[in-house]
């Protein structure tokens, strides 16, 4: 009798920590190097930025050969987004022209967005290099950096773009 | 049986007693119905004197029923792909779930091709172990079920605009829909990874060729978000995110990322395009409100609505729907008289947190002009603001979480058209 208690007090406590995780525990171990594979991800401190490095000269070759058929020859749009002008429309009573060079807050979202979905056709066909570079052109377009602007990992998390100071997070409150 | 009914409005311009209905005096409208119809010899018709069809091994809608579709569709700019959306037809649609094939639909780069054997869902970044999962691995674990609205954040944007658009519900509101999900909380998966303490947000990406990705409270995460697998009882639609999506109940419907594989935990959000180009909220004097989450408590009739037209004056029941991603809809008003005076609709059960909620209240349409307008309040005592509230304190050009009281103007003629009142 005792040994067969003592049995069921065992078995109540390994089915209440059973019950506590309820987990099948099924996910499969990898590796961080290995799930890097898949990281997209670029902080805004530039974590995650590849090696290599664009100019604004290679970025007006790639964007002529992939982006202006849907972003126009300068960045104008239709039917994309337009990607050109707008900054200091956004305060007044006019019509607001939101753009990279008007609206973004960071420069290191154009690497991320541009590297995981475009063009639209062809999402992640672009090399480090001529993301860097197609970047560079829409910034150098925007009148941001110079036509001499080199970017890298180091230089892109630096550009301070236009309309950074102008973004305020709500979270955890929500606006009115 | 009728004893007991009191036909006294109990606001402006014909509304009636809520509980009206409830007491029998739905009577009267079959009464007055009945009287007004021109006698009919009953038939026995051609569908009762042969055999039906045979049976179908999935359901579909009634062909009479063709017209109730998903729209509209956006203009076709890059030949057939690209990003878009299509809106549910709330008009056509009773209760508070929305048909798997009605939700409305978003997507960034299309609808990708899931074969949800070689799909994988990957939890990495600040975790002790970082752990891929199969969909069948995830079949393994104990599901939970919960009913809850997806709203865009672009929803009923038109009604910032200066002039009253043309529309109806479906294209004015359409981009709020409400499901039954099924799946795993995500809490329990990052439990299995071992979160870091140093993680603050998580980053949920999708499998689409947009890899569309956005920044995501940790505290959301193992609060009440998890990982849906099913819809309305079978496997989540492809537009909708198959074979699964992140589902947040009550946040923009943007951050609810479909076709998810891969979660990130982070420190600090990660800025992407999804969350600052767009669904950020242009303020006055060009200031930005990033990363507001939550969709505010908002009610939009849906009968009558445009493109109901009404059949003669008499008793009608108006009826719409109400939300908030804060918790339940604590009540809803009506008025006929674009705001003067309001009654109290009837909640139809169930009232759940950050679900559809179906309003009913019934109507003397006299035949007259009139301007019905439906407020939420929600759990939080939130009231759905008026237009002059909302643009008051946001400015015109925020393009998102527009949740402002719907006016819909009724004519003599008994058309239903969006005004501003």
């Amino acid at each position: 009798m005792f040994t067969r208690s003592a049995g069921f007090i065992v078995a109540l406590l390994v089915s209440g920590a059973a019950v506590a995780a309820e987990s099948p525990q099924r996910g499969q171990p990898i590796t961080a190097a290995e799930a890097a594979a898949w990281d997209l991800t670029i902080a805004p401190d530039g974590v995650g930025l590849p090696k290599g490095r664009g100019t604004v000269k290679r970025g007006e070759q790639v964007f002529a050969e992939k982006c202006v058929s849907c972003h126009g020859e300068k960045g104008e749009g239709k039917p994309a987004d337009k990607l050109v002008g707008g900054q200091g429309t956004l305060g007044g009573d006019q019509a607001p022209v939101k753009t990279v060079g008007s609206y973004w807050p960071y420069a290191t979202t154009l690497f991320d967005y541009i590297r995981r979905a475009m063009p639209l056709t062809e999402p992640q066909s672009l090399s480090a290099e001529e993301v860097y570079s197609v970047s560079a052109y829409v910034l150098y377009l925007n009148g941001i950096i110079t036509d001499k602007a080199v970017l890298d990992a180091k230089s892109l998390p630096r550009v301070k773009m236009p309309n950074r100071d102008n973004f305020h997070i709500v979270y955890p409150a929500k606006i009115q | 049986m009728l004893e007991h009914i009191d036909e006294t409005p109990v606001a402006g311009n014909g509304l009636l007693d809520r509980r009206m209905f409830l007491r029998g005096a739905g009577a009267i409208g079959l009464v007055s119905a009945a009287g007004s119809a021109a006698a009919e010899t009953l038939m026995v018709p051609a569908w009762t004197k042969t055999p039906g069809a045979w049976l179908q091994g999935y359901g579909q809608p009634s062909r009479f029923e063709g017209n109730v579709a998903r729209g509209p569709f956006p203009a076709d700019l890059y030949g057939g792909i690209g990003p878009g959306s299509t809106r549910a037809p709330l008009q056509n649609l009773e209760g508070m779930i929305t048909p798997n094939g009605l939700h409305f639909e978003r997507s960034h780069n299309g609808i990708p091709d899931i074969n949800p054997d070689q799909h994988r869902l990957l939890i990495h970044g600040l975790v002790k172990r970082p752990l891929t999962f199969t969909v069948e691995a995830l079949s393994r674990y104990p599901m939970t079920s919960r009913i809850a609205f997806i709203e865009c954040a672009g929803n009923s944007g038109a009604l910032y605009g200066p002039k009253a658009a043309e529309g109806t519900a479906q294209s004015l509101h359409g981009l709020v829909s409400c499901a039954e999900w099924t799946g795993v909380p995500l809490a329990m998966l990052l439990e299995e990874a071992g979160v870091d303490p140093a993680a603050k947000w998580f980053i949920a990406e999708g499998a689409d060729a947009a890899s569309m990705d956005r920044s995501v409270p940790l505290a959301k995460g193992l609060d009440d978000a998890m990982i849906a697998l099913y819809q309305n009882g079978e496997r989540i639609r492809p537009s909708n995110g198959y074979p699964m999506r992140l589902l947040l109940p009550g946040y923009q419907g943007n951050m609810n990322v479909k076709w998810l594989r891969r979660i990130k935990l982070v420190r600090e959000p990660a800025m992407t395009r999804d969350e600052t180009s767009k669904y950020s909220l242009l303020l006055k004097q060009g200031h930005v409100a990033q990363f507001n989450f939550p969709m505010d408590a908002k009610s939009v009739i849906t009968k009558p609505s445009p493109g109901l037209t009404m059949t003669g004056p008499g008793i009608y029941e108006i009826s719409g729907i109400a939300w908030s991603g804060n918790g339940k809809v604590a009540k809803v008003e009506v008025s006929a008289d674009g705001g003067k005076s309001w009654a109290l609709a009837a909640l139809s059960d169930p009232v759940l947190s950050k679900a559809l909620t179906r309003f009913r209240i019934p109507w003397r349409w006299d035949g007259g002009p009139a301007i019905l307008q439906s407020r939420a309040t929600d759990d939080s005592g939130y009231v759905q603001p008026t237009r002059e509230q909302q643009i008051g304190v946001r400015g015109s050009l925020a393009q998102y979480h527009c949740n402002l009281i719907t006016s819909w103007g009724v004519s003599a003629a008994g058309e239903v058209k969006h005004v501003y009142a």
